[in-house]
């Protein structure tokens, strides 16, 4: 994955998009140490996003902040837009980092582990979310997740790794494997 | 306290200190923000270790302080800055480790040669005479290079510092600004470090970002606070340094102590801004 985002170069061969550009994907990483009392807007985080729109201009232009708050407004989170990003609870900050993902992305968001260290009730919000900027807005998301049960229940195709790919293809197909049976704990159709 | 202002400004070498100590105490607490978050705060530290070693060279090689310390001060600063990000030596022993061994060589020399003297000791501590008319139209010349970088860059910087990976995978150059970050440091700090002191000059940089946290809770108003807070810092901390005769790096110190003190207490009290 830190391969698709630029942040590693692959031991051999190379990536090829069908005609996304570095600067078309949005990501949402998992939460790291540095963050945790950074001083920093909810505003401030969600224009973010916006860089790779703007190249080498220095400032925002009045588009990019329309966008943001417009972001914000879509995952509900307006109303915290002054607010300091370290204050907020886990899955407010989550949705502030997917703002700012949706900020960098019309096409293709990669998120990582997005529900690590959610309660149940934040993480089935986040999904449903997820689930709706996929069929409302079009966006390709590809998750790297743990979490196997939503993973079947919301994606459409499943790549599964151990060292290498084990598997890849769609769902249906994937829950009638032996690895799948394996993994769910026998439980099918979770 | 008029009578004393009056009488400061009549030295000239005091207004070279205060314009040469405004724009340092500016691009520091600018960059410090930046470091503090980034987790370097140990660099400005090693760096002025480091100029320190080369300053006691200069001077033993009989060649002019800041050509030699420089460029010196600037390689350390991209050494430095890569080991942290990806070494098998963690980033703060390899700090701990360059800072004492440039420290160690600069005694060495300074023994070998000239002995243990006043300019020593001005260049550990800091001294408010050590300021020259060429040192102060390279701090301004510097200062308007770093306010206007930061300026420019002021939302890349933001990104990059707030988080690296997010920056880089949707297209940002987060190498770059690291380096632009590091470069201005290694700058601000060989300027400052004659009058603040080898010793002192970090402080610079981390105190007035660790204060304005205590209070603000966005980006802008803590890099505002900062620079504003550094600059009336050490504008207090020379004026006292001047009425009881002490070294100026020391109560600069002293001053932005107090103030992070206080802040503190305020930030008990009020909500974040």
């Amino acid at each position: 994955m830190k391969g698709i985002l630029g942040l590693l170069k692959p031991m051999s061969g190379h990536i090829t998009f069908n005609s996304i550009e570095q600067n078309e994907i949005g990501y949402l990483p998992q939460q790291t140490v540095v963050q945790k009392d950074f001083p920093a807007s909810v505003f401030e985080v969600v224009l973010s996003g916006c860089l790779n729109r703007r190249g080498l201009l220095p400032f925002y232009s009045k588009k990019e902040k329309t966008m943001a708050n417009e972001n914000m407004k879509w995952l509900e989170i307006d109303e915290l837009k002054k607010k300091s990003y370290s204050d907020l609870s886990g899955g407010q900050q989550q949705r502030v980092l997917l703002a700012r993902a949706l900020c960098a992305t019309r096409r293709l968001l990669v998120l990582d582990e997005p529900v690590t260290g959610l309660d149940p009730i934040m993480t089935s919000e986040l999904y449903t979310l997820i689930n709706r900027l996929n069929q409302e807005q079009g966006i390709t998301i590809i998750m790297v997740s743990h979490d196997m049960k939503s993973a079947v229940q919301y994606g459409t195709k499943i790549l599964h790794m151990k060292t290498s790919s084990v598997f890849f293809g769609l769902t249906e197909e994937y829950l009638n494997t032996a690895i799948c049976h394996k993994m769910m704990g026998g439980v099918r159709n979770a | 306290m008029l009578d004393l202002l009056k009488e400061l400004f009549s030295y000239t070498f005091i207004i070279r200190a205060l314009v040469v100590g405004i724009l340092v105490s500016l691009c520091a607490a600018l960059l410090g923000v930046s470091l503090v978050l980034k987790r370097y705060s140990m660099i400005g530290d090693g760096l002025s270790h480091v100029g320190f070693g080369a300053l006691a060279v200069a001077m033993a090689l009989n060649v002019a302080p800041l050509q030699v310390s420089i460029p010196v001060v600037v390689l350390a600063a991209f050494f430095l800055l890569r080991i942290s990000e990806s070494s098998k030596i963690k980033g703060d022993a390899a700090i701990a480790l360059i800072s004492s061994s440039a420290l160690a060589i600069g005694v060495i020399t300074i023994s070998l040669t000239t002995g243990m003297n006043t300019d020593v000791c001005n260049y550990m501590f800091g001294s408010i005479l050590a300021m020259s008319k060429s040192d102060v139209y390279l701090s301004a010349a510097m200062g308007i290079v770093v306010l206007v970088l930061y300026i420019l860059f002021y939302n890349k910087i933001f990104a990059v510092t707030f988080d690296e990976n997010f920056a880089k995978a949707t297209g940002t150059k987060a190498e770059r600004y690291n380096m632009l970050i590091a470069l201005l440091t290694a700058l601000t700090i060989v300027i400052g470090m004659r009058m603040m002191g080898a010793m002192l000059i970090s402080s610079l940089i981390i105190f007035p970002a660790l204060t304005s946290m205590r209070v603000y809770g966005s980006f802008k108003g803590v890099i505002i606070c900062s620079t504003i807070l550094s600059i009336i810092c050490f504008f207090i901390g020379i004026v006292i340094s001047f009425a009881l005769s002490i070294p100026a790096g020391a109560s600069v110190v002293a001053v932005n102590l107090l103030a992070f003190i206080l802040f503190s207490i305020a930030g008990l009290f009020i909500k974040k801004i």
